[in-house]
């Protein structure tokens, strides 16, 4: 096990919502290299407390990769240098001795910074409620395979579903757009036999609630390179698409009810 | 910590009323402006509107080769454009046709791009104060609305030079004549500032081309495992035979290979 060395953190402070923040530097002695990126943040606040100062604030959960809870932006990047990877399974051996590392909060007008580095994300529980599931009916449960699903559909339903929500698309985004993540809910169900029945509503009210709180996608493609899931930019082509159809197949079935 | 749950209070208030999946019953609208009141809906007209464009842009630089065949070649090819389906139709009357429908395009383009600039905008208010460090991000497709304004800009002068005639002669001692097409370019390519300004657009274009063309099957939900590896291709070869084909000419007239 090794150790890194005088590493210089500048974190980003701010007290709430509306309050002016600034940056704040600490320099980390110490730190196993085998640490993940939190618990060096949890070594600092024990250190903060310990001088009686308020500790940083910022999301975390599982520490496991799956939660989506962790965020921040990493000299630059949506969940630090490392490729599918969240913060939480970032580990400091990517770093050097010496480095100069700035975090700051994910930026979005429909990411408000509740604390420090700490982001309210509810906009995206906002879309999903909006039509990320399905209506099934109640009572017992269906037998397992009543409804063939070939393969490689569900592959591709899972590859979709892999998207644990935790807001790196958007706040890689030079837009601050959140089609990855509404296309990526959108196409877990819409691929999927289960999904079919509500496939075009599903479409367009989570576009339309998308569109309420986001910016618009110009195909950087920085989403899908920041995302710890990995997830592909084909599902926003798949939004895309359903949306458009959306319009002419809503519209049908509505002056049928 | 009071703070922070203040501030959860607060954010939780915001929260507006959701649909669900039941139909709602929108206001009452034409596809097309229902469409379009979305940011979906508009990068389907900024697609649409840019395959307009491209069309034009690779017609215009084909057409325009015929100026390696000669004075006579060229000027024919402009009459040949003005009588397009004359005697059925008027003389100019499809080419205005054609005009009117490519000025709606880059009018369509023009308020797509200004709209969803300025819902980005909004989308981040604050920007992130420390360096972003882009992964894939090109230089191309971050400045899209740049190269796009240039375009713009030389496209107005170069109506101004080839098609009004009013900054063909400035700097020579010729005059504009309408339909010599062949010497009114030679005369005005033979300014290097002007030549110099037509390659810089030109370049600036491919690269607008190529993230743009490629952009068109994102926009248009046109994604498909057994094309999807071509779609690069694609944009990269369309960009370049444009670009190829249109600084060839200023480069061809200050070479003197193009000549009166």
């Amino acid at each position: 096990m090794k150790h890194l060395t005088n590493l210089k953190l500048k974190v980003w402070r701010q007290d709430g919502p509306d309050v002016v923040g600034k940056f704040e530097t600490h320099i980390v002695e110490s730190v196993s290299d085998e640490a993940s990126f939190l618990e060096m943040l949890d070594q600092l606040n024990e250190r903060l407390i310990g001088e009686n100062k308020d500790a940083i604030v910022f999301d975390h959960d599982c520490r496991e990769g799956i939660c989506g809870t962790c965020s921040l932006m990493i000299n630059g990047r949506a969940h630090g240098p490392q490729r599918a990877t969240t913060t939480c399974q970032l580990h400091m051996r990517t770093f050097s001795s010496g480095d100069e590392i700035v975090i700051e909060p994910w930026r979005a007008a429909a990411f408000p910074i509740i604390k420090d580095l700490m982001v309210d994300r509810s906009s995206f529980d906002r879309i999903v409620e909006s039509g990320g599931f399905i209506t099934a009916l109640t009572g017992g449960a269906p037998d397992a395979n009543l409804i063939p699903v070939p393969k490689p559909v569900s592959d591709a339903a899972m590859d979709s579903a892999a998207c644990i929500g935790c807001g790196a698309c958007v706040a890689a985004c030079p837009n601050g757009a959140a089609n990855l993540f509404t296309g990526a809910k959108i196409a877990h169900l819409n691929v999927l036999p289960q999904g079919q029945a509500e496939r075009f509503k599903r479409a367009e009210a989570m576009v339309n609630a998308m569109d309420e709180q986001f910016g618009s996608c110009t195909n950087h493609g920085e989403c899908s390179a920041a995302c710890p899931k990995e997830i592909s930019l084909d599902v926003i082509a798949l939004m895309n698409s359903d949306f458009r159809k959306s319009k002419s197949k809503n519209r049908k079935q509505l002056s049928r009810g | 910590m009071v703070k922070t749950q203040q501030a959860l209070a607060k954010a939780g208030k915001s929260r507006a009323p959701v649909t669900g999946t039941a139909l709602a019953v929108r206001k009452k609208r034409s596809f097309a402006a229902d469409l379009y009141s979305t940011a979906v809906g508009k990068k389907y007209a900024m697609a649409i509107s840019g395959i307009a464009l491209m069309g034009f842009v690779l017609f215009h630089m084909i057409g325009n080769l015929k100026m390696y065949l000669g004075a006579v070649e060229l000027d024919h090819y402009a009459e040949f454009l003005r009588s397009l389906l004359y005697p059925l139709a008027p003389k100019g009357a499809v080419l205005w046709i054609l005009r009117g429908g490519l000025l709606a395009m880059l009018a369509l383009h023009l308020h797509a791009a200004w709209s969803l600039t300025v819902l980005n905008h909004q989308a981040r208010p604050v920007k992130y104060q420390s360096a972003r460090d882009y992964e894939v991000a090109n230089f191309a497709s971050r400045t899209m609305r740049y190269s796009g304004m240039i375009v713009l800009s030389f496209l107005i002068w170069h109506l101004l030079d080839l098609t009004f005639g009013v900054v063909n002669t400035v700097g020579t001692e010729n005059t504009f004549v309408k339909g010599e097409v062949y010497a009114n370019v030679v005369r005005s390519l033979d300014r290097w500032p002007v030549a110099a300004f037509y390659i810089l657009a030109n370049l600036l274009l491919g690269m607008h081309l190529r993230h743009g063309a490629w952009s068109i099957f994102q926009s248009l939900g046109w994604n498909n495992p057994r094309f999807n590896s071509w779609r690069w291709s694609f944009a990269t070869a369309f960009a370049a035979i444009v670009v190829v084909g249109n600084v060839s000419f200023p480069i061809a007239v200050l070479a003197g290979i193009v000549k009166m």
